[in-house]
């Protein structure tokens, strides 16, 4: 039989041994061999302290009460970890990039920086720990007492007075290993290594015991299967409700309890980490509870009477087992102590964080002015917050007298920081989250918790009236703690987790709907949402106001002389400068924030940094990143927009165009029979008088000279149309030479009249303005003079009124000359307007004397003057206007 | 070079199988999630027909160690055919193909 000192020394021994460890890891990490740290194998390892006491010990009680329901606790975990792809892979990664400390300073990060959410979550989860804490230092004291009990040699074990000592020996290995570094990020090298030596012990403990009871104990696992079915946990017997539930709720809780969140996302250093953990976790809490219902069976068996929660330690002493005993003590003991050092470490980091600090820069004022180093405060403030956490959970157990089951405080500590699953996962899964929603979500359901399941467990009478519990608040039966609204014969934890949880995210959804995120709130928002779009952070200080030298000096204070320095002479290297003053670039504003960030909390360094740099650190920049996923999209859109909108213009021309050409087509068609024609008919003239001529005797001399004069006055307009057809030809090829010389504007009208007129008949009457048309030119006259000719001879061709006549007006406009050429004819109709210019283009009341060219060799010989000829609606008549080319309007004046 | 398109055709199809395990493993806790809320509908409290205890035991723990080899070969093998592929870390080339709302 061991004794109670033998105990005592073999668990200091252990102790000892677990410090002798740590401080060998931390001297190994300071001489730079933290390879081992962090391997994905001590990360699982870390993960193990989700298995606290209650499990080592409480499983076997709950088995004992409830059969199989004790399995659900470890089922939510596993399916979290093996669906790590969805969300832990998520999480880890915001936690690396935003450098997170805790559960708080991701969720105010989260939700803008916000000093208000991080107290408030600091807050919930010291209240939701604190009786975790407690049952904890519970379950060594029980312990210590069975070997108490069975030693008749040692006084009865005073368990107040054990409590005491066991937390305070934790305080101090919590403070001296956990305390050392400022930056929360930074691993805890022996803290982590202790941690996965206790892992090891208290699977290999837990393994041993049941090892013991089915091979030892039963006679192998067929005897063993048969106890089970045989004994009062025979059967299949569960609550449905909540096997659903508690399986949700250790789900979330896994993700939402502060020591897990540190080991799970502020300790992971890559995802290779993860990858193991997803399945080899799983693994390890199957071993942990695998043996659970034979040893809960067997001692049901074995000692009827005795209690449950501490079988794991009273089967082996009872059936003679010393050594296996002290085993089982020891593994309790490791998985005790793991989770009260990470939880009061993650607790103290959140509270020094969050509580604290903010406190201190708010009674201290600016920051930037105070001398000395702030980091003595951030580790005391630390060092005290794990000191009083401890002492929380001490007085907890105290005040509570240790009489609770085990599972139970469990439960309702987890339900309590369950409360932050909605504004967590909520907050990196939907951008429209907002600070409100989440603060006022939280507060919901941290409200029902209290009252549908903390208080109601101290039972009746304690904290609430039974009369409360019975009738509800002043008789409003709605509002029963157990049996709100009037849904009654639920099972208590059901009818808590059910509520608080929906009300909380309820509530969370329809005030973020509802309510507008400032600026650092939505830039956060999206940062985390997108966290795999864009792993480097867009928002920045506008650092105009920032010195160099200031952020140094306070850099120092919070990550001390050298490492400060490191990092400014490091970010001046980066930029390209010697020396150790960088310039304050907005990304190296934002690397040092999340610098501080990592020791203080990101609320804390943001507000630091703001004091030197000044003002808001959203620039419209910032915003425009916030919105840039809409902003792309509606850049995309009117992208798109602008482009149908061209491409319809272009269909527009196109159908223009392709009407124009056919068009085109059916004149040239037209044209092709007409010059046939054309051609055709003097060359039958010619040919006809010249046959006349040959074989036609004795023709008069009269009659040869008519006939000869007819021959040649038909090759002279087969010439002409020819020679057209040339002209326009070698104008539209660009070979056209032009012969520059002086004139005057009159004497080219006159020559143009002239050679209308040639008969000196008129035709058409010609009204000019002699004065207007003194106008200096400086041309290609003979060229000039062709397309007035071919206008004055048009008008005299198609001019229809019964008293034609054109009027010639010459007009000076902003600098140049323009010479209208209007009669008083019908006019050209609208449609055939913009044809005329073109080549072969006849209108349809034409007598077929033209070929329809001599507008189109105008519109050439004006392109290649440098002028313009056009035709000029709303006249009364037809009118063309000539611009002549500028240089001879300058010329001119 | 005519072994060119061989290869491109064998990597295509090994960085198409890697997809697909991804999406196993998606699926993973969705099925763990299925297997562990069956016992739910077991004959209830008491009752006779309510399977012993021991058939209970196999079925959970069965299954749990069903889904923890699933998912342990799950993960090696897309580390393995992503590390052959020459990506070197799992949710590089997942990010990407999660823009791409993958293939």
């Amino acid at each position: 039989m061991t004794t109670l000192n033998a105990l005592v020394i073999i668990c200091l021994a252990y102790v000892v041994f677990l410090f002798a460890v740590a401080f060998a890891a931390e001297r190994a990490a300071l001489r730079g061999k933290s390879g081992w740290f962090r391997a994905p194998i001590v990360y699982t390892l870390s993960l193990s302290i989700y298995c606290t006491a209650w499990t080592f010990y409480g499983a076997v009680g709950y088995a004992a009460r409830s059969g199989m329901e004790f399995v659900t606790i470890y089922l939510g975990p596993s399916i979290v970890m093996m669906g790590w792809w969805w969300m832990l892979r998520k999480l880890v990664r915001i936690g690396r990039t935003q450098r997170v400390t805790s559960i708080a300073d991701l969720i105010s990060s989260r939700y803008g920086k916000s000093n208000l959410m991080a107290i408030c979550v600091t807050a919930v989860a010291v209240i939701g720990v604190t009786p975790y804490i407690a049952l904890q230092l519970q379950s060594v004291t029980l312990s210590l007492a069975v070997f108490a009990e069975a030693d008749p040699s040692a006084e009865p074990l005073e368990k107040g007075v054990a409590a005491f000592w066991i937390a305070f020996g934790l305080v101090i290995f919590t403070l001296l290993f956990g305390t050392r570094t400022l930056n929360a990020n930074e691993r805890q090298h022996g803290i982590v290594t202790a941690i996965a030596i206790e892992a090891v012990v208290k699977l290999i403990a837990l393994l041993a015991v049941g090892g013991f009871v089915i091979w030892g104990l039963a006679g192998g696992l067929s005897a063993m299967m048969e106890r089970i079915d045989a004994s009062e946990l025979g059967h299949w017997q569960v609550d449905r409700g909540r096997w659903t539930a508690l399986t949700f709720l250790s789900a979330a809780a896994f993700l939402c309890l502060p020591r897990m969140f540190q080991v799970l996302v502020v300790e992971n250093d890559d995802d290779r980490q993860l990858e193991l953990a997803s399945w080899l976790f799983p693994l390890y809490l199957l071993l942990m509870s695998l043996f659970v219902v034979p040893i809960a069976v067997m001692g049901l068996e074995l000692m009827p009477s005795s209690n449950p929660d501490l079988f794991v330690l009273t089967l082996p002493m009872t059936q003679g087992a010393d050594t296996l005993a002290v085993l089982a003590f020891l593994g309790g003991f490791s998985s005790a102590t793991s989770m009260v050092i990470v939880a009061s470490l993650a607790l103290a980091t959140m509270v020094s964080n969050h509580i604290v600090m903010p406190i201190w820069l708010a009674l201290k004022g600016d920051v930037a002015s105070v001398s000395g180093d702030v980091r003595h405060v951030v580790i005391l403030s630390r060092r005290l917050a794990v000191g009083v956490i401890v002492a929380f959970g001490y007085l907890y157990y105290r005040i509570s007298g240790g009489s609770a089951a085990l599972a139970a405080i469990g439960l309702i500590s987890f339900a309590g920081v369950a409360q932050f699953l909605p504004p967590m996962i909520v907050g990196i899964f939907w951008r429209g989250a907002t600070r409100i929603g989440a603060f006022a979500g939280l507060m919901v359901g941290f409200v029902m918790w209290l009252w549908t399941l903390l208080l109601p467990s101290f039972g009746a009478d304690v904290i609430l009236p039974a009369s409360v519990l019975a009738d509800g608040p002043w008789g409003i039966a709605a509002l029963r703690p157990q049996a709100l609204f009037g849904f009654e014969g639920i099972d208590p934890m059901v009818h808590a987790v059910w509520w608080s949880l929906s009300l909380n995210a309820v509530t969370l959804w329809l005030v973020s709907i509802f309510s507008f995120p400032h600026p650092l709130e939505r830039l956060q928002g999206a940062q985390m949402v997108n966290v795999f779009d864009h792993s480097t952070a867009a928002r920045g200080w506008s650092a105009t106001a920032a010195k160099s030298e200031d952020l140094l000096i306070m850099a120092r204070r919070i990550l001390g002389a050298g490492e400060a320095r490191a990092l400014f002479r490091d970010e001046a290297r980066r930029q390209g400068q010697s020396g150790y003053l960088p310039d304050p670039t907005p990304q190296f504003l934002q690397s040092l924030e999340r610098e501080l960030g990592a020791s203080v909390g990101a609320a804390t360094a943001h507000a630091m940094i703001s004091q030197i740099a000044g003002g808001p650190g959203v620039t419209v920049a910032d915003l425009l990143a916030v919105a840039d996923e809409s902003a792309q999209i509606l850049e995309y859109s009117s992208q798109l927009e602008a482009k149908s909108a061209e491409l319809s213009r272009t269909a527009q021309k196109l159908k223009q165009a392709n009407t124009k050409l056919k068009q085109l087509s059916v004149q040239k068609d037209a044209f092709l029979s007409q010059i046939s024609h054309e051609l055709r008919t003097p060359m039958t003239s010619i040919r006809a008088f010249s046959e006349i001529l040959r074989d036609t005797e004795g023709l008069e001399a009269e009659e040869r000279s008519r006939y000869a004069s007819i021959i040649h006055d038909e090759a002279i307009r087969l010439t002409r149309l020819l020679d057209d057809l040339l002209d326009l030809s070698v104008l539209e090829n660009g070979q056209v030479t032009l012969h520059r010389q002086e004139g005057n504007l009159k004497s080219l009208l006159d020559r143009a009249v002239q050679a209308a007129q040639p008969a000196g008949k008129a035709a058409i009457r010609i009204i000019r303005d002699a004065e207007a048309e003194q106008v200096r030119l400086d041309t290609d006259l003979d060229r000039l003079t062709q397309v007035f000719i071919n206008l004055v001879s048009n008008a005299q061709k198609y001019c229809r009124s019964p008293d034609p006549e054109l009027r010639i007006e010459v007009h000076a406009m902003r600098g140049r000359t323009m010479v209208d050429f209007i009669d008083n004819g019908a006019g050209i109709p609208e449609q055939d307007r913009h044809l005329i210019f073109e080549k072969f283009s006849r209108l349809g009341e034409s007598d077929g004397t033209g070929a329809g060219l001599g507008l189109a060799i105008c519109s050439e010989i004006m392109e290649r003057l440098g002028g313009t000829i056009r035709y000029l609606p709303d006249t009364g008549g037809t009118a063309f206007r000539v611009t002549l080319p500028q240089s001879q309007a300058i010329a001119a004046q | 070079m005519p072994e060119r398109p061989d290869t491109g055709v064998f990597l295509e199809r090994r960085s198409y199988r890697r997809r697909r395990l991804i999406d196993g493993l998606r699926l993973l806790p969705f099925v763990g999630a299925w297997l562990f809320l069956l016992p739910v509908f077991w004959p209830g409290e008491g009752t006779e027909q309510a399977p012993s205890m021991s058939v209970a035991l196999y079925y959970v723990f069965g299954a749990w160690l069903a889904l923890t080899v699933a998912c342990g070969v799950l993960v090696m093998v897309i580390r393995l055919l992503g590390s052959r592929e020459g990506v070197p870390d799992v949710e590089v080339d997942d990010a990407a193909q999660d823009e791409t709302g993958d293939s």
